[in-house]
């Protein structure tokens, strides 16, 4: 921490404090850095824009769906009409929902893409996200590409109701149907990656990997540790605490992600070696 | 209109009321329903502990029922029952159940019926089982939920209820799935992917409890009833969104005044369908599955031209007032 200086010559538009190690970033260079503190590696959230950015090919990223906002089926307000919610939401991210999906190319790999965003509403599933995550899947299968899906969620979204719920359905039918194709998915945990979201299509990539440190799991911790009237054992729900229990395949650093992913898709890229399985 | 015409792609499980002919009784038209309930009483009577649950059920429907045990992994869950029986007119089928305890001592051994990750285990080691002998698989939906506690996240809790429901996506063989208590979000989810799904009247069915609903977006798990109605968790609600296919009758004061005639009336609905499905190629069984669900959900996609929408400038963000 450079000397002399107060925590009010910090103002909190430029510089980030670590939460991990307390040192003061200056936002551009974090930003430059993938938003990974560069003293101690801790991984802070990523914008699903910047997420994109960091894992595709320069200028191969193509939108698709990009339209589609929710609507009220529910007729939903708790201290707020969810219509209300919606919009602001939007106003602060300046996404219409929160997954972006789209076609992209990682090394060369034509591959299709889903983003999910925690900035808008907690990343929560609704219906908007659930159409956008299974057309993904139907263009990959169609296309005969892989997919990648970023998760990043608090889980279904109240505000929809049961209606949140169905598309963990939706979404792991078009999976399915992907998978019967012999089609990779690569799902990539992101802090934090939880409930229905968890329960579904994050849990069921043919690789899975989690940032270092992401908090990956199904019920809040709170509730857990109400269940049982005990504390929590030290880094649970932690990415490393789930790659011991054996639910992830790898914890890997922002930094080396691009290049990991590509390293699998290439290795199951389709190839003169599948007309010999086939023979 | 008939169940195949629906399987043939001419009528969608979203479009709602009517697309099931009310036969034997099922409700397929909410405006039909004789007692309307507020959704917070259908929250009291689904959990009204002397309703009949899973085991007392399959126990009416079904003759010679072999309960079946274990996940071949790590154990047998009590929260979760299963096995082979025989069903009047249709055959031998695989049901498959969460299972909730009728005194404090049984919930205990029963977690309340709330399964942890080898109790979804031995549903997917079930369900393998129906699809690789052709057998048409029931399930009995009535859990709060997949239970929270470590050890079920350590062994894997959110896979075990992905794969479950995946398993249901692409099973080669009839399903049909009745909400017959509280269906639980996603630990309901993992046994109640079906090509025709239908609730007892009183039955609800929530992607979060009204508690912790109220919890969470009111702060306060008092307000659990208004979160109750704003939620649209019971069974006349669900009918309207296209989640639920039907709904069977109960008694007026609820399942439990009657558990006899319920099941009864459970039985009946479920023969027709069966029937009806059993009819249906695999291939179309699975197209109709898919489109079932692909169909649910309500998203607003705005014409071309639409304004696009504008990000809050950097200095009005800073200078709101949280």
């Amino acid at each position: 921490m450079p000397f002399g200086r107060q925590r009010k010559e910090f103002p909190s538009h430029l510089w980030t404090q670590c939460p991990t190690c307390g040192e003061m970033l200056f936002n551009k260079q974090l930003a430059r850095n993938h938003n990974v503190c560069s003293k101690c590696d801790h991984h802070f959230r990523l914008g699903a824009r910047e997420r994109i950015e960091l894992l595709v090919d320069k200028d191969s990223f193509t939108e698709h769906d990009g339209d589609l906002t929710s609507g009220d089926p529910l007729g939903f307000s708790d201290q707020k009409p969810y219509p209300q919610r919606i919009q602001q939401s939007q106003a602060k991210s300046g996404e219409k929902d929160a997954a972006i999906c789209g076609s992209a190319r990682i090394d060369a790999n034509a591959v299709e893409l889903a983003v999910m965003d925690f900035e808008f509403m907690g990343g929560s599933m609704g219906s908007v996200v659930g159409e956008k995550l299974t057309r993904a899947a139907e263009r990959a299968l169609a296309g005969r590409t892989p997919l990648l899906i970023v998760s990043s969620s608090g889980g279904a979204r109240m505000q929809e109701g049961t209606l949140s719920l169905m598309q963990m359905a939706k979404i792991l039918g078009a999976l399915h149907r992907l998978d019967e194709a012999g089609l990779p998915y690569v799902s990539l945990l992101t802090d934090p990656t939880t409930g229905g979201v968890l329960a579904s299509f994050a849990s069921l990539g043919d690789i899975i990997i989690a940032e270092p440190n992401a908090l990956i799991g199904f019920s809040g911790a709170r509730v857990t540790s109400e269940t049982i009237g005990e504390k929590l054992p030290k880094g649970f729900q932690r990415a490393e605490f789930v790659l011991e229990h054996g639910f992830v395949d790898q914890v890997v650093p922002r930094a080396q992600l691009r290049e990991r992913i590509a390293y699998f898709l290439n290795a199951f890229r389709p190839s003169a070696r599948d007309l010999r399985w086939s023979l | 209109m008939d169940v195949v015409d629906r399987f043939l792609g001419k009528k969608t499980a979203a479009e709602g009321n009517g697309h099931l002919p009310g036969d034997a009784g099922l409700i397929t038209d909410s405006a039909a329903l004789t007692t309307q309930r507020t959704p917070w009483q259908s929250v009291q009577l689904a959990r009204e502990p002397k309703r009949p649950h899973s085991l007392e059920v399959i126990d009416g429907l079904f003759e010679r029922f072999q309960e079946l045990h274990g996940d071949r992994g790590y154990r047998d869950d009590p929260a979760v029952v299963g096995g082979v029986a025989e069903l009047d007119g249709v055959g031998p089928v695989v049901v498959v159940a969460q299972q909730r305890g009728a005194t404090t001592e049984e919930n205990i051994a029963r977690s309340f019926g709330m399964p942890y990750p080898e109790g979804y285990r031995k549903a997917i080691r079930l369900y393998r089982m129906a699809e690789k002998f052709h057998l048409p698989l029931v399930t009995l939906v009535d859990t709060p939920g997949a239970y929270p506690g470590p050890e079920a996240e350590e062994r894997g809790q959110a896979e075990a209820i992905a794969k479950s429901i995946a398993t249901m996506c692409g099973l080669q063989t009839p399903i049909v799935v009745i909400i017959i208590g509280e269906g639980g979000s996603g630990g309901a989810l993992a046994l109640a992917v079906g090509d025709v799904v239908l609730a007892l009247q009183n039955a609800i069915y929530s992607v979060i409890s009204p508690e912790g609903a109220a919890a969470i977006l009111w702060r306060s798990a008092g307000e659990a009833e208004k979160a109750a109605n704003a939620l649209k968790l019971a069974a006349s609600d669900l009918l309207k969104l296209g989640i639920v296919d039907g709904l069977i009758p109960e008694p007026a004061g609820g399942a439990h005044t009657d558990p006899q005639a319920t099941i009864t009336a459970i039985k009946s609905a479920l023969i027709v369908q069966l029937d009806r499905l059993g009819r249906v190629p695999i291939a179309d069984l699975l197209s109709a599955r898919y489109e079932r669900y692909r169909n649910i959900g309500v998203v607003v996609e705005p014409l071309p031209g639409a304004a696009p929408v504008k990000k809050e400038p950097f200095w009005r963000r800073i200078m709101r007032p949280s």
